[in-house]
């Protein structure tokens, strides 16, 4: 249509400005950054490659990372693995269907500040309700944060948050089976758990790929749950926390973002590697 | 003749019992995973009623005669309504922009033809993969200069960019499914380009924009890393931030903090039942896949 280039300008013109100002430009300001030395804005002096040099000797970054690398773990097992689970639940069952849709959704909506606070409260030494629980059956109180438990104690409420999310999408990706499949499946008569591992989950496997995917990045992310339930101490430092305390605590935003674009390029190359290792032909119907 | 009929009649029993033994177990296993996430909901907001001492000792026992001491103290002590407000003004704000801003871009990438799409499209990818971490420094140095720094903008334009990315995909994603019929009768009875995306696109397209208000509302709400940074000032601080402060300063008053997590929770929880149908909905739409 006539007149379209200006209209074409015009609409993308906003969105392209915000997100050039607040993230283009800070993105490859930061990588500038990296090559410098700073204590605050002012004072910066180029150093070349020392702050990567630095990365690769830096041990507590590199127990930031085999900490994250170790959530992903239990994220990818259980998260994932859970909200699978539930979904092929759900999908087998008549009633009660958008109960449980909604309920299993609940955490997803809720902040992770307030969840980790929720949390403060359960792993409390004193008074926290696990505790509590163990109290009641006489059993002696256990340090939940100490280093040989928090890591663990913080990957619960990381992994509970989000299971209700991936849940959803599993969900929405089984009702997309056209069901003639599973017609044919029971004339063969075919049992439904050979129906679930024989039929669906192949059929969601490029679903299954993208949430691995979206799991796997959304860890590198994690920072409220490590931040408020133990600030990082006794073993659970990640690498979103030790950022946060690189850049903004330290003052160090030099090595503060050398530290980030370890993490970008750190992101990209697991989502790469999960691609690959999952690599399946998209299934249409 | 009989007998024959006989065993058919209990082969078929077996197998339905056998049935009905596999769905308890279903239900079973749901409803077990259904109270992990409501008996934390509940036990949190039962403990709000409770002076601290009661959360201590007893934080199981429903509390019959609830006390609101720890209410007053929310709103008195730490200014939790504040916190309120300014969480509502920067999320709506957040919101406001991104459907703006996003639905002008997913209207010419989902209805124009133009040379330099594909790469607009390869680099909104891309962009997906730029965490907050990675431009937080430059964004406080930017907002520093620009005395942005704990004032709403402070929190609204780095929420607006960060999101924009994903509602544009999402939004441009449905609106491609607009049949172009209706795009030509419009412009057959006059409509210019923006006359056309505010009466046929916008409307049309309202069940995408709804799912994906709602998901930048709840990230944008819930973002704690960014507050910190941005907005720590005490007059903007949004209600995460106001959380993260409590458990360092109050850590130790219960009751308190339980009452704040259900402050924070609960109205977000009604709001999302709500609308829970738009959710389910958005994310039916492929949403989330990009």
């Amino acid at each position: 249509m006539k007149g379209d280039r200006k209209y074409i300008v015009l609409f993308l013109l906003p969105a392209a400005a915000i997100m050039t100002i607040f993230l283009y430009y800070p993105f490859f300001k930061s990588l500038y950054l990296s090559f410098y030395r700073t204590t605050g804005f002012f004072d910066k002096k180029f150093v070349g490659w020392a702050n990567y040099e630095r990365l690769f000797t830096d041990k507590l970054l590199g127990a930031a990372t085999l900490h994250t690398l170790e959530i992903m773990l239990y994220v990818i097992v259980f998260q994932v693995g859970i909200a699978l689970v539930l979904a092929v639940l759900v999908d087998n069952i008549s009633k009660l269907k958008s109960f449980y849709r909604t309920v299993f959704f609940f955490p997803v909506v809720i902040s992770g500040t307030a969840i980790s606070l929720l949390f403060v409260l359960f792993y409390n030494y004193n008074f926290g309700l696990l505790n509590n629980l163990l109290a009641h059956f006489d059993i002696e109180k256990v340090l939940w944060l100490d280093e040989k438990n928090a890591l663990k104690a913080v990957s619960i409420p990381t992994v509970w948050h989000y299971v209700g999310f991936y849940f959803v999408l599993f969900l929405t990706a089984m009702s997309k089976i056209p069901s003639d499949y599973y017609e044919a499946a029971k004339l063969e008569g075919i049992s439904a758990f050979k129906r679930t591992t024989m039929l669906t989950i192949p059929l969601i496997m490029s679903d299954i790929k993208v949430v691995i995917t979206l799991a796997i990045t959304g860890t590198l992310k994690v920072f409220e749950f490590v931040w408020v339930i133990t600030s990082g101490q006794n073993g659970t430092e990640v690498l979103g926390t030790y950022m946060y305390k690189k850049a903004m605590v330290d003052q160090n935003f030099g090595y503060g973002s050398t530290v980030a674009i370890y993490m970008v390029v750190f992101g990209v190359l697991l989502a790469v590697i999960a691609n690959r290792l999952l690599k399946r032909d998209e299934i249409t119907y | 003749m009989e007998p024959t009929i006989v065993v058919e009649h209990n082969t078929q029993r077996v197998k339905k019992r056998r049935f009905k033994i596999s769905t308890a177990v279903m239900y079973i296993v749901l409803t077990l995973w259904s109270l992990t996430t409501i008996y934390p909901l509940f036990w949190i907001v039962n403990n709000s009623f409770k002076v601290s001492r009661d959360v201590m000792n007893n934080s199981f026992a429903i509390s019959w005669d609830p006390v609101f001491v720890n209410y007053q103290n929310a709103f008195d002590r730490i200014n939790i309504g504040r916190s309120y407000i300014n969480s509502l003004i920067m999320s709506f704000g957040t919101v406001f922009l991104v459907l703006l801003l996003g639905g002008l871009a997913a209207y010419v990438l989902s209805r124009f033809n133009f040379r330099g799409k594909r790469t607009i499209y390869s680099i909104l990818y891309a962009t997906l993969l730029i965490p907050a971490f990675a431009t937080v420094v430059p964004v406080y140095e930017l907002l520093i200069k620009t005395s942005l720094v704990n004032t709403y903008w402070g929190l609204i334009f780095p929420q607006t960019a960060g999101n924009l990315t994903f509602a544009t995909l999402v939004i441009a994603g449905y609106m491609s499914t607009i049949p172009k019929e209706l795009e030509e009768a419009a412009f057959m009875d006059g409509c210019n380009r923006w006359q056309m995306f505010v009466k046929i696109f916008v409307p049309i397209s309202q069940p995408v924009f709804a799912s994906a208000s709602i998901f930048v509302f709840m990230w944008s709400y819930n973002d704690l890393f960014s507050a910190l940074i941005f907005v720590n000032k005490e007059n903007v601080r949004p209600i995460v931030a106001l959380l993260n402060e409590i458990s360092s300063q109050y850590g130790t008053d219960f009751g308190l903090m339980a009452t704040a997590v259900s402050l924070t929770v609960i109205p977000v929880l009604i709001v999302y039942l709500f609308i829970s149908k738009y959710i389910q909905k958005g994310l039916t739409e492929g949403a989330v896949k990009g």
